[in-house]
This record gives structure tokens, C-alpha cells and sequence, in this order.
């Protein structure tokens, strides 16, 4: 792991607030040209908003001055941007629902506008008050409590509800929260911590079949777990989509873990026998396949939960063309759910393939800042947390996009920062933050002691070391109680450094 | 680690390729298909948002046409005296695709025809927001309100052609529909009016002239017998044919008569011409046996029977039967047994006889023109076929002269007008008021007009309705607005 060089001296902060601005930009042009070309208009509060939220944004930049000056650049005016065209597009959504009086009406721009407010406040607080993403590792089994609860809770008979067949949500007076989306969060930091101490024995040679390497019998324990977690979500809650999120996430992480590809095969056999056992046992996954290989069937258009709002989602894309109808012109309404699961769709049919395949760059551009920001971590936790982070966004998103363009069955999850969504909102500037604090740590140049001269053969000696480590060196799991990250930080340090200096 | 994590990113980029290749498909490669689609409402809404071109009645009468409205759309379209023009224009509706001509002119209406890109392209470069073209009709409006009051309140159907250059002058069909009320912007109110109209046994939806349940002709398909009589050489006007009381038909105990069982000639036999003038049908049974069903099916199909046709609205082929025996040919021969004609086939093959034997391409659209009404299309006077010779047209016109003269369509007449006409009382089903027909042409001041005319059941006079007494004084009614 210490190929990569340090991400140098430069914090990139300047670069950070031009992509800022170029980035706020983006969003109120958006925002202007919906209100315009809708109501003719510019909106009567728009100098109020477009101020406060730049003052927020700037604010959460200011912080990263002052607490992760070498936290990547990039991660935060990407948000910024999705979560602005998402901000954009449901107001536009709201104006049509408003106009034709249903449902959801007028109110879900306000809400997200909250929630985003809500969740850059969040974001400052997780970069000001975690200093190092190492001591969040100090709370692996209390994030597995918690990402537990978080997905039972909905099953609670007092609080749980639900919604569209999918028993995700949880009230509390008169707030709804989706606590899978906190979930997430729990569970990636669980399974860094967990498979940091335990990658070694898992790593461990089991017998081998067919050419590949099989772990130990006993170390299948946490895979099982997880897809036990996985199929009750699906059984209990019918929650199709943070079924898999879940699943994914632990199977790269352990891969990523213990550089055994043979976890792969493992999770892909659980994970297609998950399949074939549902899809034999429920009707609802059954439909789900059925609309997905055929969505033009007119029974199963016209069919109630058919294939109905696929098909208009397709519709609207195709409308879309190859640039778009332009923000306010389209009739994305007419799909259900436009502003949340299809809003992609939605983009598609007003900003076209362009806007889509721009979108999803800029998506990608997050996800491999979030991956590169793993590569570049020097401590197997943060290496673990930035991946899971990272692939959680990379792997939603392919979940719900790939749902509505019909390259795997549609499940529901909520697109990141786009689509609306307060816990997902929340948990996302989370997620931005958690990876703005791991890169922080990455991109920080060495500690003096690094500057300690140490001649060409221990060098040499120390490089040999640093690139066999990832596999052999006992991290955490050796050394447990004598504060592990900070030995490890050392030791990393210094091969690093080693390399660095030919 | 960092190996595995490079893996990772190749896979999440292998994700987002996929992503971006299905977007393409359905965004550029399947979008057209999409678009098609008749579930694919936007494309209909997307028509509303327009602003549509009109549709124009020779003349410059609007007939159709996008007007501002502030509800879910931009635009409503409005016709004008919609009922009567309904079977040319047909409808738009926002829940499914448009009909008549508002569906085969889309394009050109919509502004999106290729025959208005230069339009298209100043309008980018002028900066203006695209409009659509306009289509102007051949209808005169007062043939149409002629036809149309001359019809009344029956079932039938009026279609009146220029002779000489195919124009469709008038194009009724009864009973019609409101358009409007199609046009309405509540997809619920739509579907409701629309199923009521589906469901009406008058069949308001069908427009009789050209489509629908089709007629039988009656006694006017006598002209296209006498047609391919006089095209095989063997016969001319004064051929004598054997008129016999009640003709005998072959390996059947059935006879046939003429109408109300009268004779046509004491002495049993009379010429061609005399035959026509008082419609004989035991004559035009014998004259069919003796040509055979062939000779007759082929004459027919050079008028355009069982032919494809356009106008542009397309136009359900009229047919002859095939595989008869020689009673089925005598049957068929004066317009009964399996015969099924449209009012438009029918005017086409007067058209034809008044025209010296060329017959000319029906059409409805004189032009296609930009929004600025200047013209991109213009439709020209064209031959379809030559079915007769000019001197079989010549005097298959003289006999329908005298049938106007002093046969059965002498109610046909119209002063200072040559009227040349051939009645027709179809018999559908026993016990049942017959389909009463008038064709006719009127020629004055260089002008040739052919008129079809149809009435279901005898119209008002229901079963004692004939083709003379309730058809003639219509189309003399038409040619009277024709030549006014």
C-alpha cells in the first residue's frame, strides 16, 4: 500500500472555493432558469436563499480551512453541485405539483432546502468534532448496535411504518426518519473496524476448490451474518434496495480486507441463492423481475405496482432526448415519484443525455475521490471506512439508476443528494464528511519525524517492508491494547517516506 | 489493500459505464421508439404545448385551429362548426393519438414536417418560437353546408367531386361528432365522450365516405356492368338484352325481379341505354351472366376497386366479389349480393364518365403552407387511371343524362345544369328499409362536378324509400349549391 505518494504539500483549499463558486453558480443558473421558465419570474426569495446557503457553504469551507486544510479539494463542491440540480429539480416538480394540486404539493422543495441546510450543518459538525477518523474506531461494536437498530427499528410496532409496501420508515411525532440511511454509515465504520482487527485470520488459506482459494470454514461467521441481515431486510421490510447496499458493502469490504477475490465468489453464490429463494417466495420480487424484463406488456403496465411508472420514467428520458426539454419544460410529473426514486429520470427528460451523462461524471468524479482518498490513507481502517463510504454512494446510485434505466430491476433507494430525502440528505453530507476528514488525514504531509535520516539500505529495507505490509503486517489485531492506529501511523510513516525520497 | 481498492474503482467504473450505456439507448438510440409509443403521453401533451397549426377550408374558412388557453396546456384547439367537418379533420385529444386529418398532417401542423425545415431553420436564426404550418383544405365551404343540410337528419353519407381535377369539394358523413368536445383537456371528460361515441349503434365515429361499415351500391353499379360491356367491344347503348319479367337464376329457385316486380318491356326485350334509363334489373342480370364475373371484377378494379387509396385519410378499398356462380354474377352485376362500395368510389366512377374516362386522383389538401401561410406543398391535379375510353365515357354520360331526362333520377335535375345521374335502391336485409343512393355529375361553364350520395334505410321514407325519391332531390340540391 505505499505506492501511492502522499497527495503533497498542497491543502488545495484556493482550488476548493473556485469549484465552490463555479458549483453555487451551477446550482442557482438552475434555479433561476426552473423559476423562469415556469412562473416567467425570477422566485421572490431567491437573493434571500442563494445568500444563505453560499454564507453555509462557505462557512463548512471555512472549517475545512481551519480543521482539514488537506482534505481533497474536489469531495465538497461535487456535493455541493448534485445536491444543488437536486434542490433545483424538486423545486421545479413542486411548482407542477403545486399547479395541478396533488400530492406531495408545493412543500417538499421548502423540506429539502432544511434538510440540506440540516445536513451541511452536520457535515461542519463531523469535520470540527472528529479530529482523527481513527477514533471512530473505538466505536466498532457500538456502530453495530446502532446500524442494527437502525434497520430493525422500522419493524418497531409503535414508530414503524409503511410506505409503498416497504416497511422502512420510522415516525416520531411528526418527523419520519429512514434510519437505514444512518445505518449505513454504522455499518461501514462495524465492518472497518471489524475486518481491520480480524483480516489476518480471515486471509488465512481454507481448502481449495477448483483452482481457488477458499477461506476457513470458521471465518464464514460474518458473511453469513451479513447476508442473514440481508435477506430478513428483504423478508421483514421488503427493503430490496438497502438489502443489497448492505450486501455489497460488506463483501468489498472484506475483499478489500483480506485481498481474497475468493469472498467475492462467496458473497456472488449467497447473494444469487438470496435471489433464487425470494424470487421462488414472493410475489413482490417476482414482480420486480417481471417489470423489468417486460415493462411494454400492457397488462402489466396498466396493473396496479406494474410496470406503469417504469415505462413513464423511460418515457420521459426518451422525451428527453439528447439535451433535454431544458429545466422547467419537461412533464416529469407525470411519472410517480418523480422527485424521489425517479428523479433521475426526471433530469434525464428536462437536462437530456447530456445532463445525465454529465451528472453521472460527476458522480463518478466523487466516488474515485472517495477511493483514492482510501488508496492514499496510510492506516487499514481509514483505507476500509473511505472504501465502504465511497462504494455505499458508487453502489446506491447504480442500485436506483440502474433500476430506471432498466439495467437491473428497479428497487428503492434514494439517489445521493439528488433525489429527496431528508435522512438520506443527512447521512450523505455525512458520508462527504467522514471522506473530507479520511482525506485530510491522506493528503497531510508527514510529521517531522519523517525527516529523521536513515540511510540507503535501511531504505531499501523499509520499502521491501512497506510493500509487503498490507497482507502480512499484524495491524490492530496484534497489538490491540496499546493504542494500535498510532504504532501503525508510525510504522506507515516512515516506509512511506522511504519510498518517497528516490 | 490499495490493489484491491484500484479493483473496486475499476468495478465502480465498469457500474458507471453501464449506466451511461443504458442512458444512451433509451435517451438517443430507443428514443424514437419511445416517443411512438401511444402510452407515451408527453408526446401528446408535448402537441398541446404547441402551437398548432391550422386547418383551412378553400376559401381561407378556418376550420380548425390552436387557440391561447392558461389551464394544463398552452394551447386548446378549437373547431369551428366542428360536426361538419369533422370526417375531414378528426380530432386531437390528450388522451391518445390525434385522427383524421389532424393525425396524417401531423407533422406539417406541428411544425415539424421536412418539407418546413427551412422554416424551421430561419426560426432559429430569427429567433422566433416555432409555430406550425397550416393545411389547406379542397373543401368549398358551401358545398359542405349544402351537402350537409341537403342530407338532414338521416344516416348517409355526401361526398362531391371536382371531375377534372380530383378535388374533394364536400365530404360529409352523418351523424357526425363534435370535435371539440374531444378536444377538451380533462382526460376523464375525453374518455367518457369518447366511450359514448364508441358505444352509439348510429356509429358516429365511422366516417361513412370513405371507411366504415361500407355500402352495397345498388343500381349504381350498374354503370360500371354497362362500363365493361361497352369496354369488351361486343355491346354498344342500343345492344339489345333480354329483359324477361323475372330472370331465371341458374341452380337456384330464386328469381330475380325488377323493382316492385314490374316488367321493363312489354316485348321482353330492350337496348342498353333503355335498360339504364329505367334501371332494369333484369336486363343488367342478364347483360352480367353474359360477360361473366371476371369482365365485371376487372372493369371494377380499373375504377379502383380493391385498390389502397389515400386521399390522404385513407380509404377503405370498395370490392367486387370473387368466386361466383352465374346467379351470384347476376346478383352482383346490379349492385347486390356481396358488392360493397364507398360514396367516394362511387363519385370517383361518375367523376370518371364525366371526365371523357380519365379519372383523377381524389385529394382533400390543396397545399401544406409555413406559419406565415406561405406555401411549402402545393398538391396538383393528377390521373389515377383511365378505366373507359372516351367513347365509352362519352356514352355511358349520354344515358345518365337521359336517366336524369326521364328515368328514375329525374328529381336529380337541376336548372341550367347538365345532369347526367344513376339511382340505386340496395337491398341489406329482408324486411329491412333499403340503402338509397344517387350518383350524379353536373357540368356548366366548363365546370364537372360528380356527386355521391347515400341514405341508410330510406332515409325518411324508410321502407318504401327509393334511390329517385329520397337521394335525387339531394343531390340536385348539391349541384344547385355547386353551380349557384
Amino acid at each position: 500500500m505505499a505506492t501511492v505518494l502522499p497527495g503533497g504539500a498542497r491543502p488545495g483549499r484556493w482550488a476548493e472555493l473556485l469549484l465552490l463558486i463555479l458549483a453555487l453558480g451551477m446550482s442557482f443558473f438552475a434555479y433561476a432558469q426552473v423559476a423562469l421558465a415556469v412562473t416567467g419570474r425570477l422566485p421572490a426569495q431567491m437573493s434571500v436563499q442563494c445568500g444563505g446557503f453560499t454564507v453555509l457553504v462557505l462557512v463548512v469551507h471555512l472549517i475545512l480551512r481551519w480543521r482539514a486544510p488537506y482534505a481533497d479539494p474536489v469531495i465538497l463542491p461535487v456535493a455541493v453541485l448534485l445536491n444543488g440540480i437536486g434542490l433545483a429539480m424538486i423545486y421545479r416538480l413542486s411548482l407542477r405539483y403545486e399547479e395541478r394540486g396533488v400530492d406531495p404539493g408545493s412543500s417538499i422543495a421548502s423540506k429539502q432546502l432544511i434538510w440540506t441546510v440540516l445536513g451541511l450543518v452536520a457535515a461542519a459538525v463531523t469535520v470540527t468534532w472528529l479530529r482523527d477518523h481513527r477514533s471512530l474506531r473505538r466505536f466498532t461494536y457500538t456502530a453495530l448496535i446502532l446500524g442494527l437498530v437502525g434497520l430493525v427499528a422500522p419493524l418497531a410496532p409503535l414508530i414503524g411504518t409503511s410506505i409503498n409496501g416497504s416497511r422502512i420508515w420510522i415516525h416520531v411525532g411528526p418527523l419520519s426518519f429512514q434510519p437505514a440511511e444512518v445505518s449505513k454509515i454504522a455499518l461501514a465504520v462495524f465492518f472497518a473496524g471489524y475486518l481491520v482487527t480480524r483480516r489476518d485470520a480471515m486471509a488465512l488459506a481454507g481448502p481449495r476448490v477448483l483452482g481457488l482459494q477458499l477461506p476457513r470454514l470458521r471465518d464464514m461467521g460474518p458473511i453469513m451474518a451479513a447476508w442473514v441481515i440481508s435477506v430478513g431486510l428483504l423478508v421483514f421490510e421488503r427493503d430490496l434496495g438497502t438489502s443489497l447496499l448492505i450486501f455489497g458493502l460488506f463483501v468489498v469490504m472484506i475483499y478489500v480486507a483480506t485481498n481474497r477475490p475468493s469472498w467475492i465468489m462467496i458473497g456472488l453464490i449467497l447473494f444469487s441463492g438470496g435471489v433464487v429463494v425470494a424470487y421462488r417466495l414472493f410475489t413482490h420480487v417476482q414482480n420486480r423481475f417481471a417489470i423489468w424484463l417486460t415493462p411494454f406488456d400492457q397488462s402489466l403496465y396498466e396493473a396496479q405496482g406494474g410496470s406503469g411508472q417504469l415505462v413513464q420514467g423511460l418515457f420521459g428520458l426518451a422525451n428527453g432526448g439528447l439535451f433535454g426539454t431544458g429545466l422547467g419544460r419537461g412533464r416529469p410529473d407525470i411519472t410517480p415519484l418523480a422527485y424521489s426514486d425517479f428523479i433521475f429520470a426526471s433530469i434525464g427528460e428536462e437536462l437530456g443525455l447530456t445532463g445525465v451523462v454529465a451528472i453521472l461524471l460527476v458522480y463518478l468524479v466523487l466516488v474515485e475521490r472517495g477511493l483514492r482518498t482510501a488508496i492514499g490513507t496510510r492506516d487499514g481502517f481509514g483505507k476500509l471506512l473511505a472504501t465502504g463510504l465511497a462504494f455505499t454512494l458508487a453502489f446506491q446510485l447504480f442500485v436506483v439508476v440502474g433500476g430506471v434505466t432498466r439495467v437491473i430491476p428497479l428497487t428503492g433507494l434514494v439517489t445521493p443528494f439528488l433525489a429527496y430525502g431528508g435522512s438520506a440528505l443527512l447521512a450523505n453530507w455525512i458520508v462527504v464528511a467522514l471522506l473530507l476528514r479520511i482525506s485530510d488525514g491522506a493528503r497531510r504531509p508527514p510529521p517531522a519525524t519523517s525527516e529523521i535520516d536513515i540511510g540507503p539500505v535501511l531504505q531499501a529495507e523499509a520499502a521491501r517492508a512497506a510493500s509487503s505490509s498490507s497482507a502480512a503486517r499484524p495491524h490492530g489485531a496484534a497489538t490491540p491494547a496499546s493504542g494500535g492506529p498510532l504504532t501503525e501511523r508510525a510504522g506507515d510513516q516512515i516506509a512511506t517516506e522511504a519510498v518517497r525520497r528516490p | 489493500m490499495n490493489r484491491e481498492i484500484r479493483r473496486v474503482s475499476l468495478v465502480v467504473t465498469a457500474m458507471f459505464i453501464a449506466l451511461l450505456v443504458a442512458s444512451s439507448t433509451i435517451q438517443f438510440a430507443a428514443a424514437g421508439k419511445l416517443r411512438a409509443d401511444p402510452r407515451n403521453s408527453r408526446t401528446f401533451y408535448d402537441s398541446f404545448d404547441r402551437d398548432r397549426g391550422p386547418i383551412i377550408a378553400a376559401g381561407g374558412t378556418i376550420v380548425a385551429q390552436s387557440k391561447k388557453s392558461d389551464d394544463d396546456y398552452s394551447y386548446q384547439r378549437v373547431y369551428a362548426n366542428g360536426q361538419l367537418y369533422a370526417p375531414v379533420t378528426g380530432y386531437v385529444t390528450v388522451v391518445g393519438p390525434p385522427s383524421g386529418l389532424e393525425l396524417i398532417e401531423n407533422e406539417v401542423l406541428e411544425g415539424t414536417a421536412d418539407s418546413l425545415f427551412w422554416t424551421r431553420v430561419q426560426d432559429v436564426f430569427t429567433g422566433k418560437k416555432p409555430t406550425g404550418g397550416a393545411v389547406e383544405l379542397t373543401i368549398d365551404p358551401a358545398i359542405q353546408q349544402a351537402a350537409w343540410d341537403a342530407l338532414g337528419e338521416v344516416q348517409g353519407s355526401a361526398v362531391v367531386l371536382d371531375a377534372k381535377t380530383g378535388e374533394i369539394l364536400a365530404m360529409v358523413s352523418k351523424p357526425s361528432l363534435d370535435p371539440n368536445s374531444l378536444a377538451v383537456h380533462d382526460p376523464k371528460a375525453v374518455q367518457a365522450t369518447y366511450t359514448a361515441l364508441e358505444k352509439d349503434p348510429t356509429g358516429p365515429l365511422h366516417n361513412r365516405a370513405i371507411g366504415g361499415d361500407l355500402y352495397a351500391p345498388g343500381s349504381t353499379f350498374k354503370l360500371i356492368t354497362a362500363a365493361a360491356a361497352l369496354e369488351s367491344g361486343d355491346y354498344s347503348a342500343d345492344s339489345q338484352l333480354e329483359a324477361p319479367q323475372a330472370l331465371e337464376l341458374p341452380n337456384s329457385t330464386r328469381k330475380l325481379t325488377n323493382f316492385a316486380d314490374s316488367s321493363c318491356a312489354a316485348a321482353g326485350v330492350m337496348t342498353l341505354a333503355e335498360a339504364m334509363t329505367v334501371s332494369c334489373n333484369t336486363a343488367f342480370g342478364w347483360l352480367g351472366m353474359k360477360l361473366g364475373a371476371n369482365v365485371i371484377a376487372n372493369q371494377a378494379e380499373r375504377f379502383g376497386f380493391g385498390q389502397d387509396l389515400s386521399i390522404p385519410l385513407y380509404v377503405s378499398p370498395s370490392t367486387f366479389p370473387k368466386a361466383m356462380d352465374r346467379a351470384q354474377t347476376a346478383m352482383a352485376a346490379i349492385g347486390q349480393f356481396d358488392d360493397r362500395v364507398t360514396p367516394l368510389q362511387m363519385a370517383m366512377v361518375v367523376g370518371a364518365i364525366a371526365n371523357g374516362g380519365r379519372e383523377m386522383r381524389p385529394h382533400l389538401v390543396r397545399s401544406e403552407r409555413a406559419a406565415d401561410l406561405s406555401v411549402v406543398r402545393e398538391v396538383r391535379a393528377e390521373e389515377l387511371a383511365q378505366p373507359i375510353s372516351r367513347a365509352t365515357a362519352a356514352t355511358l354520360k349520354d344515358m345518365m343524362i337521359e336517366v336524369a331526362e326521364t328515368g328514375t333520377a329525374k328529381r336529380a335535375q337541376v336548372q341550367g345544369v347538365t345532369v347526367g345521374a344513376k339511382t340505386g335502391t340496395a337491398e341489406t336485409m329482408e324486411g329491412q328499409a333499403p340503402d338509397v343512393w344517387t350518383v350524379a355529375f353536373g357540368e356548366s361553364q366548363g365546370r364537372t362536378v360528380a356527386v355521391a350520395v347515400v341514405v341508410e334505410d330510406g332515409g325518411a321514407l324508410g321502407r318504401s324509400g327509393s334511390g329517385g325519391a329520397v337521394a335525387a332531390p339531394m343531390a340536385a340540391a348539391i349541384l344547385g349549391a355547386v353551380f349557384e
